[in-house]
C-alpha cells in the first residue's frame, strides 16, 4: 500500500504571504502597509504577490516614516480595520517605539477594554550575515517585556502560516517576529529545516502555545526561531553520545507557555535556554526563572546560550564567534555535567 | 461659512461648560494638597493640565463634527472632550479614578477614551497625529463617512511625528485636519525660543496642503476656517493644517508657578478672555438677553455639578481590577 503524501514545502516568507492573502480574501478589513511591501513584495519576501492580487489600496507602500505609519496603524485598527504593518528591521523600532508601546500596547487598557487595537506588526530579526549592529538584532525581550502586546516568532513555515493567521484574527496587537536566516531568502543564508510542508487550507497555531519539536528525557533545550534549529542540531550531536535531549519551540513569547517548559523540565531535570537576543535581562533568564520559581527539582544548574551583551559586530569572525550555535549548547550541557 | 445663531449659542454653552468644569477640577485638585503640595494627594491625584482660555479651539472645530467623526486630543483634553460630546459624568469619574470612569480608572485625565463619540487623547506631544491619520485612512478604505481631527499644541510642530504625519496624510490625501492650539508656551519655553518660524501654518506649504492661521482666539473665526477645512476633507480633497492663536489662562499644569511669564502677560490675557467676548457678541448681534444668559450658564453649571457629584459618589475600583483589560 502506498500512502499519498502530497508535500508542499514553503519558505516562511511564502507561508506568511499565503496566510495574509487568505485572510485578505475573506476579511475586507485586513490591509498591509509598510516600506517596500507593495510591488517589491517586501524586502524579505513576505508580502510577495499581495500587491498583484489586492492592489495599491490594500497593499500600501509607505514613505520612510515609521512614526507616522505605526501611529496610523493604531488609528486604523481602533476605527475597525485590521492593519498588518511591517517594520522592516526590528532594529528600526527606535524611530517609532512611542506609537508601539505607548499607543498600540496601551490603548485597550486605557479605554477599559472599549477600544480594540488589532494590529499585526511584522518585523525581521536576527543576524549571522554581517549586517552589523543596526540590522541584526532580535530584541525579543524588548517587546515581550512591555505589557499589552502579544509576541510570536516562528521557527518554520508551518508555524509561520498558522501564527500569522491567528495574529490577524486576534483582537489585540501582535508582534510577529521573523528571523531573516529562516526566511528562505537565499541571500540571507537559508536554514533548510525551516522550509517545511504547509497545508494549502487556512489554519491557526494558537498564540501562547509552545511545541515539543523533539522528545527526550535527559535535558530540555528551549529555543525560539534560530535557537530552535541550534537546539535540534545540538540534540542530534548529544544523541550520538547517548544523551536524549528534548527540544521545545516557544513559538510565542507573550503569552508565554510556562507550563509546557515546566512539564518538560520536571521530566528531564536539566534546562538549557537558547536565545539569539542579548544575554542579560532576557528571555533566557525569564524561562529559567519561571522553572526555578516553581521549585522544579533540577539535576544541574540551568544554562543559557544567548548573545553576549555587546552590540553586534560586523566582521565575520567576531559575529560568528558571538552567535549561539549547536556547539555552545553541547558545551553548556557538558558544563552542567561537570558541575553536577 | 459663518456660524448661525444656534451654533454660536452652542459654542458659548460648551465654553461655559468647559470653563466651569476646569474651575471645579481646579478647586477639588487642591483638596488634600495644602499646606504641602504633593501631587499624589487628594481626590484628584497626578498631573492636571487645565484648558482655561483654549475653549474657542475646541468649540470652533467640534461645532462641525458629529459623533462618527474622530478626534485625537492632547494632555490638555477637557475642552475638546466636552465639545466632542464625551460622557461628562464618566469623564469626571475617570479623572477621579473611579470605577464608573470611562476606563474604570486605568487612564485618568490624560487618557480619556470615549469610543461612543470616537474621542481619545494621550499624554505625549504629537502622539495623536498618527492615530488620526490612521482613522482617516480607515474611513477612506471603508468608504465610510467621517473625518479625523488631531488637536496638538504649538510645541508639537517641532516633533518628528508632526512632519511624518503631515507628509503621509498629504501623500495619501486623507480626510484629516490638524489643529494647532498655539498657546505660546511649551511648559516654560516660549514659542519664539523653540520654533524656527513665527507661524506653523506656513509649514503646510512643505506638504502641499492648505495652511490657515486664526489670530486672537476668536471662536467665530475658528468656526469659519475649520468649517472650510472639514468640508474640504469631507469632499475627499485631503488634509488641512490650522494654527490658532489661543491663550493658556492657567499654568502648564496645576502647581506651575509660571515664573517664566513676562510681567503683565497673564493680566493682558485675562482681559481678552474669550468667554465674556463671545457673550458681548451675542448681546450685540444675536438679540441675547440677561435672562437667556443666566439660564444658559445655570444649565452648563448644573451639568458639571452633576458630573462632579457623580464622580465623588462613585466607588473606587477594586485594586486587583488593575489586572484586567490588558488584552481583550
Amino acid at each position: 500500500m502506498t500512502v499519498a503524501t502530497k508535500e508542499r514545502k514553503l519558505t516562511i516568507a511564502r507561508a506568511m504571504a499565503e496566510a495574509i492573502a487568505q485572510e485578505m480574501r475573506v476579511d475586507e478589513r485586513v490591509f498591509v502597509m509598510g516600506e517596500d511591501i507593495g510591488p517589491l513584495g517586501g524586502v524579505f519576501g513576505n508580502t510577495r504577490g499581495l500587491h498583484e492580487e489586492f492592489g495599491s489600496e490594500r497593499v500600501r507602500d509607505t514613505p520612510i516614516s515609521e512614526t507616522a505609519f505605526m501611529g496610523a496603524a493604531v488609528g486604523a485598527a481602533s476605527d475597525g480595520m485590521r492593519p498588518i504593518v511591517e517594520l522592516m528591521f526590528v532594529d528600526f523600532f527606535g524611530v517609532c517605539f512611542d506609537a508601539i508601546y505607548n499607543l498600540m500596547a496601551k490603548n485597550t487598557y486605557f479605554s477599559g477594554g472599549e477600544v480594540q487595537v488589532p494590529v499585526v506588526l511584522m518585523t525581521s530579526t536576527g543576524g549571522g550575515y554581517s549586517d552589523a549592529g543596526q540590522h541584526s538584532q532580535c530584541l525579543h525581550a524588548t517587546f515581550a517585556h512591555l505589557p499589552g502586546m502579544k509576541v510570536v516568532a516562528p521557527s518554520n513555515a508551518y508555524d509561520a502560516k498558522g501564527l500569522m493567521t491567528a495574529a490577524i484574527r486576534d483582537n489585540n496587537p501582535v508582534i510577529f517576529m521573523f528571523h531573516k536566516a529562516l526566511q528562505g531568502m537565499g541571500w540571507l543564508g537559508t536554514e533548510k529545516d525551516a522550509i517545511v510542508h504547509v497545508p494549502e487550507e487556512s489554519y491557526e497555531i494558537p498564540i501562547g502555545k509552545a511545541a515539543v519539536v523533539r522528545e527526550g528525557t535527559d535535558v530540555t533545550i528551549v529555543g525560539i526561531t534560530s535557537g530552535v534549529h541550534h537546539g535540534l542540531k545540538a540534540a542530534r550531536q548529544l544523541a550520538e553520545r547517548g544523551i536524549s535531549a528534548e527540544v521545545l519551540d516557544l513559538r510565542s513569547l507573550v503569552p508565554l507557555d510556562r507550563s509546557t517548559v515546566i512539564e518538560s523540565v520536571r521530566k528531564t531535570g536539566r534546562l538549557i535556554v537558547v536565545d539569539e537576543d542579548y544575554h542579560s535581562y532576557g528571555v533566557s533568564g525569564e524561562i529559567i526563572c519561571s522553572v526555578v520559581e516553581q521549585g522544579v527539582a533540577l539535576k544541574a544548574a540551568p544554562q543559557r546560550v544567548a548573545y553576549p551583551d555587546i552590540p553586534i559586530p560586523f566582521t565575520r569572525p567576531m559575529e560568528q564567534w558571538a552567535l549561539p550555535n549547536a556547539d555552545k549548547i553541547v558545551a553548556a550541557f557538558e558544563t552542567m555535567e561537570n558541575n553536577a | 461659512m459663518k456660524p448661525s445663531r444656534d451654533q454660536k449659542i452652542w459654542m458659548y454653552e460648551q465654553m461655559h461648560t468647559s470653563r466651569y468644569f476646569e474651575e471645579c477640577i481646579e478647586k477639588i485638585y487642591m483638596e488634600g494638597k495644602t499646606p504641602a503640595f504633593n501631587m499624589a494627594n487628594g481626590p484628584i491625584p497626578g498631573e492636571m493640565h487645565l484648558s482655561n482660555g483654549q475653549e474657542p479651539c475646541a468649540v470652533g472645530v467640534c461645532a462641525h463634527l458629529n459623533a462618527d467623526d474622530i478626534v485625537t486630543s492632547t494632555h490638555r483634553p477637557h475642552h475638546e472632550a466636552i465639545a466632542k460630546g464625551v460622557d461628562l459624568d464618566r469623564m469626571a469619574a475617570e479623572i477621579f479614578g473611579k470605577k464608573t470612569g470611562l476606563s474604570g480608572g486605568r487612564g485618568g485625565h490624560m487618557h480619556i477614551f470615549d469610543a461612543r463619540v470616537n474621542f481619545s487623547c494621550s499624554g505625549i506631544i504629537a502622539q495623536g497625529m498618527g492615530p488620526a491619520v490612521g482613522a482617516a485612512l480607515s474611513r477612506k478604505l471603508q468608504r465610510k463617512e467621517g473625518v479625523a481631527v488631531a488637536f496638538l499644541g504649538e510645541g508639537a510642530a517641532n516633533q518628528g511625528a508632526f512632519h511624518e504625519t503631515l507628509n503621509l496624510a498629504a501623500v495619501w490625501k486623507l480626510p484629516v485636519i490638524f489643529v494647532i492650539e498655539d498657546n505660546a508656551w511649551g511648559i516654560s519655553v516660549a514659542k519664539s525660543a523653540s520654533t524656527a518660524i513665527e507661524r506653523n501654518d506656513k509649514r503646510a506649504a512643505a506638504y502641499g496642503i492648505p495652511g490657515h492661521y486664526v489670530p486672537d482666539n476668536d471662536p467665530l473665526a475658528i468656526f469659519e476656517v475649520a468649517g472650510e477645512a472639514i468640508a474640504r476633507a469631507r469632499r475627499g480633497e485631503g488634509p488641512t493644517l490650522i494654527e490658532i492663536e489661543t491663550y493658556r489662562l492657567a499654568g502648564h499644569f496645576m502647581g506651575d508657578a509660571e515664573g517664566y511669564r513676562p510681567e503683565g502677560e497673564k493680566e493682558a490675557l485675562f482681559a481678552r478672555d474669550p468667554i465674556p467676548k463671545l457673550r458681548q457678541h451675542l448681546f450685540d448681534n444675536e438679540d441675547w438677553s440677561d435672562a437667556q444668559d443666566q439660564e444658559l450658564v445655570a444649565r452648563a453649571h448644573a451639568r458639571v455639578d452633576k458630573a462632579i457629584q457623580f464622580a465623588r459618589d462613585s466607588e473606587y475600583p477594586a485594586p486587583e481590577e488593575a489586572l484586567e483589560k490588558v488584552f481583550i
